[in-house]
């Protein structure tokens, strides 16, 4: 294996490894306008994911870094192409980073309601655009000789991709109660279990239109049938076990398998892409691949050594604060935010 | 040509903004660390609501600090795609090397020492702020590291169109950034110094806790001496490494067109005609730049029309003078806010030292405003260092107008220089208002009643119905 296809794994894992994490995060701030019935529970769920998110969100940042590091034109034609995505995401990333550090700092309703507002958009519209983005990355978009990409609104937003950024929404939220049923205790437990239960057909229809839509608007099944026929088999098999577990109450499993779900369809899209990073829909042969994206054999090596030092280092202290906060989040106890 | 503007204001807001913050957590981190060992250590409880005065500030402002520092990422690739194709092999590596050594830490951390109370170890809990100290150090360490490659390219080969890393140890030991981590972590510890005085001062002036602001007072001003006199120092290697790397920039800062006399004169103030190429009325300090620049009192210094023509002839037509005025007064506000820093500390440490200091109003009455000098100095410090550069957006390596995204209009930058100055405002407020909450409320915790749970005759509340 080449460095640079090396990498590419790398940043898929980085990016599977950031959806699954702050994928719950987005459900969980989803579930404070959808969920919570008052402020104590509003405050129960931004408390259960307060030690976590901030770390979850690094992911995302890292993934980026190590696009600029590993391939600079991956980056530099992604960034600039998606302009005005990135700006929206990034508006909303801004108001949810701020608003759990700001909102408990005030007690005066506008204030709250305000940083309300700013968690729920600002885990709703990132989920929505990921989706948007994975899904006409593998779609292809035009891209010229120059590796400059011209994508006007409908490249960007049509069908495949609006029911993409749906998917990914539809499923962050479930993780994300999920992850509630697994982190909080009284009737917020109960209540996020059933709302999964309640979601599931809904669900259920996301993941096969999608499924469906990949199959009519992208290559992916026809050139790579090998990996993608099994693959979608399995996230499709795990979401018919989702329901026995749900009903079962086995939390930890009904999490474990939203997450499954969440990281099979994100690491679907890079296996799609492969050995491409971005297929241009007007020429083939403007194709940014590993090869030509990426950048010299000096830096890749250079940061495979720090980054086979450092990802255990930073895998292991992030498991332990994960351990530390094993307990549920009670209404009883002191709650920081 | 419209893209270009809007884009450098685009970076300039963005980066200015973000390093409002930066600095001020950096310091904090430190000075909270600092306030947490002293409470493990002397077991005094005042140091403890010292560590949670203190550090709600270092949480609200550290949250500001991140969510703008996602922009500062993302801005290379959004705004500066071709810039990014040409450096991201020796630039993106360290972006990517202080997301996984310092931005992990940072943020794991710190979610572990906010929840962590009475939950992890008292030890363990008082090395999680200092990690997340170490981890700010760290980031503003491999942000410096590529911000330094920009300024004095070092460790590379062009090869494929573009700069390939080949020698990371001449990345990480480039003179630019040896001179400027020093200088930067000092200014930040100075800003956050600053900032705990200026509280202090206030708080002390209105006579509240006196106790609590004297010494959160004391330890500030101690480090902000220190600090002080390190950026002084560290300023001073910074100008004989500009003689050296980027001569431009020097003579830009001194306005000076023609090559100085031997042994050369420090311009304090002069009125600078760019059109004509000259500079009057100068008020000059004579041998100082002599020693600014070599750190004797001998040496001529270039002067730009000299440098003009040498870099003509090495790099082709073109116009390498940077913006002189802006570099010229950036550089000398920048420099004076750094000895206000000083005088004052300095000041203030004589006068605590004689046991004056609730008495001494006025000058407590000056460490209030005195709050913003540092965020003064850091500001036209960049401001200094990246006009400075210009026309350069890699030095001697690609110019700034050929760094921007090709395929990024106009209308799309406006957009987002609109929305993304809209937000920013709209943070400034709501933290300059928290801010001023936390201040006022004092650093007593906050007890929440909960009339369910409280028995009025427990509470005393009999003797105060008797009353």
């Amino acid at each position: 294996m080449q460095l640079s296809e090396l990498w590419f794994v790398l940043i898929a894992v980085l990016f599977v490894g950031f959806v699954f994490l702050e994928g719950f995060d987005f459900g969980v701030g989803m579930s404070t306008k959808l969920l919570a019935k008052n402020e104590l529970e509003k405050r129960m769920l931004i408390n259960s994911i307060g030690p976590f998110w901030d770390a979850n969100e690094v992911w995302l940042i890292t993934a980026g870094g190590a696009m600029f590091a590993a391939f600079p034109h991956w980056y530099a034609t992604l960034f600039s192409g998606y302009y005005l995505p990135f700006v929206v995401l990034l508006l909303a990333l801004i108001a949810r980073g701020v608003a759990f550090e700001f909102r408990g700092k005030v007690e005066s309703e506008r204030w709250t309601l305000t940083w309300d507002w700013s968690i729920f958009l600002g885990s709703l519209l990132p989920p929505f655009l990921l989706g948007v983005l994975f899904s006409s990355l593998i779609k292809g978009l035009p891209i010229d000789e120059n590796m400059n990409m011209h994508a006007g609104f409908l490249d960007i937003v049509n069908i495949y991709t609006v029911v993409g950024g749906i998917a990914f929404v539809t499923l962050t939220y479930l993780h994300g109660l999920m992850f509630i049923s697994l982190k909080t205790t009284g009737p917020l437990r109960e209540r996020s279990r059933q709302t999964a239960m309640k979601m599931y057909l809904l669900g259920g229809g996301v993941i096969i239109l999608f499924t469906v839509l990949t199959g009519l608007y992208t290559d992916a099944f026809s050139d790579k049938g090998i990996i993608f026929y099994p693959l979608y088999s399995v996230a499709i098999i795990l979401y018919l076990v989702l329901f026995p577990l749900l009903r079962h109450k086995k939390e930890g499993f009904s999490f474990t398998v939203t997450g499954l779900i969440l990281m099979i369809i994100t690491s679907s899209f890079f296996i799609g892409l492969f050995p491409n990073v971005m297929i241009s829909s007007t020429n083939l042969l403007n194709n940014l691949t590993v090869y030509n994206a990426a950048s010299g054999h000096y830096s890749l090596k250079l940061m495979t050594i720090v980054a086979a030092v450092m990802v255990p280092i930073v895998l292991g202290y992030t498991i332990w604060s994960y351990y530390i906060f094993r307990k549920r989040v009670t209404s009883k106890e002191h709650l920081e935010y | 040509m419209e893209e270009i503007i809007l884009a450098r204001i685009q970076f300039a807001s963005t980066t200015l903004f973000h390093f409002i913050f930066v600095p001020l957590s950096i310091g904090l981190a430190f000075i909270v660390a600092i306030m947490q060992t002293m409470y493990l250590i002397k077991k005094d409880e005042i140091y403890q609501k010292m560590t949670k005065f203190w550090g709600t500030f270092f949480l609200i402002n550290f949250a500001v600090g991140v969510v703008t520092g996602i922009i500062q990422e993302f801005q290379f690739g959004m705004n500066w795609s071709s810039y990014s194709r040409f450096v991201g092999d020796v630039f993106g590596a360290p972006l990517a090397i202080e997301a996984l050594l310092a931005f992990f830490m940072e943020s794991t951390f710190i979610g572990l020492w906010i929840f962590g109370w009475n939950k992890i170890p008292k030890k363990l809990h008082l090395a999680c702020i200092w990690l997340v100290s170490i981890g700010t150090i760290l980031s503003a360490f491999w942000i410096l590291a590529a911000n330094s490659f920009m300024q004095n390219p070092v460790g590379f080969t062009i090869q494929n169109g573009r700069a390939e890393m080949n020698d990371i140890l001449a990345v990480l030991t480039n003179p630019k950034l040896m001179v400027a981590f020093p200088h930067t972590i000092f200014a930040s510890f100075a800003t956050a110094a600053f900032f705990v005085v200026g509280v202090s001062a206030w708080n002390i002036l209105k006579k509240k806790d006196l106790l609590f602001f004297k010494k959160s007072m004391a330890i500030s001003l101690i480090l902000g001496l220190v600090s002080g006199l390190g950026i002084a120092f560290s300023g001073h290697s910074q100008a004989t490494y500009l003689m050296t790397a980027q001569p431009m920039k020097m003579a830009a800062a001194e306005a000076l067109w023609e090559d100085s006399d031997d042994p050369a004169a420090w311009t304090v103030i002069a009125n600078i005609d760019v059109e004509n190429k000259e500079s009057t009325a100068r008020l000059e300090i004579p041998y100082l730049l002599s020693y600014l620049a070599f750190s004797e009192f001998s040496g001529k210094v270039e002067g730009m029309n000299t440098l003009q023509e040498k870099f003509v002839q090495k790099f082709g037509e073109g116009d390498y003078i940077p913006p002189v005025k802006t570099t010229f007064w950036s550089f000398r506000i920048m420099a004076g806010t750094g000895g206000l820093l000083i005088v004052l500390s300095g000041l203030g440490l004589f006068l605590m030292w004689r046991g004056k200091i609730v008495e001494s109003t006025r000058y407590l009455k000056w460490l209030v405003p005195a709050i913003f000098f540092p965020l003064i100095g850091n500001s036209f410090g960049w401001i200094m260092s990246e006009i400075g550069r210009q026309p350069w957006v890699v030095n001697g390596l690609m110019l700034t107008s050929d760094g921007i995204s090709p395929n990024v209009s106009a209308g799309q930058i406006l957009f987002s220089l609109i929305s993304f100055s809209l937000i920013y405002t709209l943070l400034a407020i709501a933290m300059v208002y928290l801010f001023i909450r936390v201040i006022k409320q004092g650093p007593h915790e906050k007890v929440k009643e909960d009339v369910s749970a409280s028995d009025p005759f427990e509470m005393g509340g009999l003797q105060n119905a008797a009353e």
